[in-house]
């Protein structure tokens, strides 16, 4: 009996070292990111770090750090992306869940999560034969290096997570709503847009808030297929520079403990922050949804 | 019990045999611009010599210094010198830096194949590049915005057009490429672009043009494929291309290095594209023992 009570323990304290690692992992993070940022700021002015839109650190004159036009330069390729990608991929989505017959589905799904599979490395070769020229043609642009060329990669990787989490939404949406709506004359088109796609809103709110997340964080494809000129963008054929793209192009060949390693951290912590409010305001809604639609 | 007895010999041999492979193996590390030349000679110099190992990788000048500096690699691959707080940081860590010029490169402004410019002035690149001149009507050229290509701030080349040639910063705007080849590529697709390539990365290139340089308009307007006009310098935009060692480097770092400034390593730059040493530079490698 002795015996039996403490072998559960153990197995116990062995989950829950499990779950807690995962917490500890972020917490580190954070910790480290915060240890190695906070220096910067004893030679640059918080002010001038998130309002400058000049960022330089190997200056011909004086090296200037401002993150605005990087921020912004983020900012617009995902936007840009989740232009192209939410309607597509409720779409997809809606498709899979309501048209499809079952044996398309059970193909077509798989095949969705495996476009998540692909490196992004290949992704940003892509942009850089294939897209980009067909960019440049269609807006009459000399080349197509530019915020439009990594918006449509983007895309394609912010894709899998919203069609996915989408068709789970629809999917779980109760069948009586359906039924319902058929009863009192609607017919399935109606039922989709009016009944359907509203009921899952928030779950569907949730996959697009992930995807976004995905494409704010993407390094690789962003840095090979937009440019990385660090000018403030004016439009989407302009070329970007984004926050990854900066840590990832600079880190390389920085000195440890300057200013400029300091400041790269600074636009880590950043970019953590702002990827970690998408995450936890896409959890909260979709912790709603699951709560509202359990009847 | 003996299966653990099993694992611990395995264990034991790779140990063992990992541990003096790597000290055999020298690491070359940095520069863009040179990395394609130094594989090359690194593969001439292991097949003459089948017990050395070397690895050739890239990152820029700025990374193979830096690993110098670290003891991550034995010979940095640098197309710039070594800047003041470099010097200091290898002097912190103990390493006295030792710089060898390997070749000589004609850095190479280029342009589309269908840009009607053939030549411009180190004044009119330096307007171009610091984002004072804009459009290429302004350099006899076509009504037609200027593109600028450039490379990354890891880049010794990066640091080399902006010390010699800009005497400013890069214009913003400039897109800034991962790479030499990269920015070929991008200048055969974009008409209106300008880019600036080490020479060995345009000989055989199609769908660009090779700009020619005068250093003001009086002066006479060179190529930089063109070898005597490199050594003379005519060509104003010509460089040494440099390695540099710990000064307590092995015999083994030495003897690669002593192979890529012999007749044969020197005949393997040319043949990459680059050029091989003038007498000056070799009496200048003399004096770091080489």
């Amino acid at each position: 009996m002795h015996k039996h009570k403490i072998k559960e323990k153990v197995i116990y304290c062995f989950f829950l070292f499990n779950g807690l690692v995962v917490i500890l992992a972020l917490i580190g993070i954070f910790i480290l990111l915060l240890k190695n940022a906070l220096p910067a700021f004893k030679d640059i002015k918080v002010g001038e770090f998130l309002f400058s839109a000049n960022w330089n650190p190997t200056s011909y004159y004086k090296e200037v750090y401002g993150i605005l036009a990087m921020v912004v330069s983020t900012f617009i390729v995902t936007l840009g992306a989740l232009v192209i990608a939410v309607p597509l991929g409720i779409g997809t989505a809606a498709y899979l869940s309501d048209v499809a017959s079952p044996r398309v589905r059970e193909i077509a799904k798989p095949v969705v999560e495996m476009l998540a599979g692909i490196p992004s490395v290949v992704i940003g070769f892509l942009g850089i034969v294939l897209v980009g020229p067909m960019v440049a043609k269609l807006t009459g642009a000399y080349n197509g290096l530019n915020a439009l060329n990594g918006s449509v990669l983007l895309a394609v990787m912010a894709l899998p997570t919203i069609i996915s989490l989408s068709e789970d939404a629809l999917v779980s949406v109760p069948k009586s709503f359906h039924e319902a709506s058929l009863a009192l004359g609607a017919n399935r088109w109606q039922t989709l847009i009016f009944v359907r796609i509203p009921a899952a809103s928030s779950g569907i709110l949730a996959a697009c808030m992930l995807g976004m997340g995905r494409a704010i964080g993407e390094t690789m494809t962003v840095l090979m297929a937009t440019g990385n000129a660090p000018a403030m963008p004016e439009s989407f054929t302009d070329s970007i520079r984004t926050m990854t793209a900066t840590i990832a192009i600079e880190l390389g060949e920085v000195a440890y403990n300057t200013t400029h390693y300091y400041a790269l951290f600074v636009i880590g912590l950043v970019l953590f922050i702002i990827t970690f409010i998408i995450n936890m305001v896409a959890d909260i809604v979709l912790e709603n949804y699951k709560k509202k639609t359990s009847y | 019990m003996k299966m653990m007895k099993y694992l611990a010999m395995a264990a034991a041999a790779l140990l063992f045999a990992g541990g003096p492979g790597r000290a055999e193996m020298l690491q070359i590390k940095g520069s863009d611009t040179l990395i394609n030349l130094v594989q090359r000679l690194s593969e001439a110099y292991m097949q003459k010599n089948p017990g050395q190992k070397i690895a050739v990788t890239g990152g820029g000048s700025g990374t193979g210094i830096a690993a110098l500096v670290n003891g991550k690699c034995d010979i940095a691959n640098a197309s710039r010198l070594m800047k003041k707080n470099e010097v200091a940081q290898a002097g912190a860590a103990g390493i006295d830096p030792v710089q060898v010029v390997v070749a000589v490169d004609g850095l190479s402004l280029i342009v589309n194949a269908n840009n009607g410019v053939d030549g411009l002035t180190m004044d009119q690149i330096g307007k171009i590049y610091r984002g004072e001149v804009k459009n290429w009507s302004q350099v006899g050229g076509r009504d037609m915005p200027i593109t600028l290509y450039g490379r990354q701030s890891n880049s010794g080349t990066y640091d080399f057009m902006m010390e010699v040639v800009l005497k400013g910063d890069y214009s913003p705007k400039m897109n800034q490429m991962n790479g030499n080849a990269q920015i070929v590529a991008a200048i055969k697709n974009d008409p209106s672009g300008i880019g600036y390539v080490g020479v060995s990365y345009v000989k055989d290139a199609s769908g660009i043009k090779v700009l020619k340089v005068a250093q003001n308009v009086n002066a006479v307007y060179a190529s930089p494929l063109n070898i005597d006009e490199v050594n003379s310098g005519v060509y104003p935009v010509s460089r040494p291309l440099n390695q540099y060692l710990s000064a307590d480097a092995s015999q083994a770092v030495r003897d690669f290095i002593a192979f890529e400034l012999s007749p044969e390593g020197q005949r393997i730059v040319e043949e990459e594209g680059f050029f091989a040493l003038p007498q000056a530079y070799k009496d200048y490698n003399k004096k770091s023992g080489f």
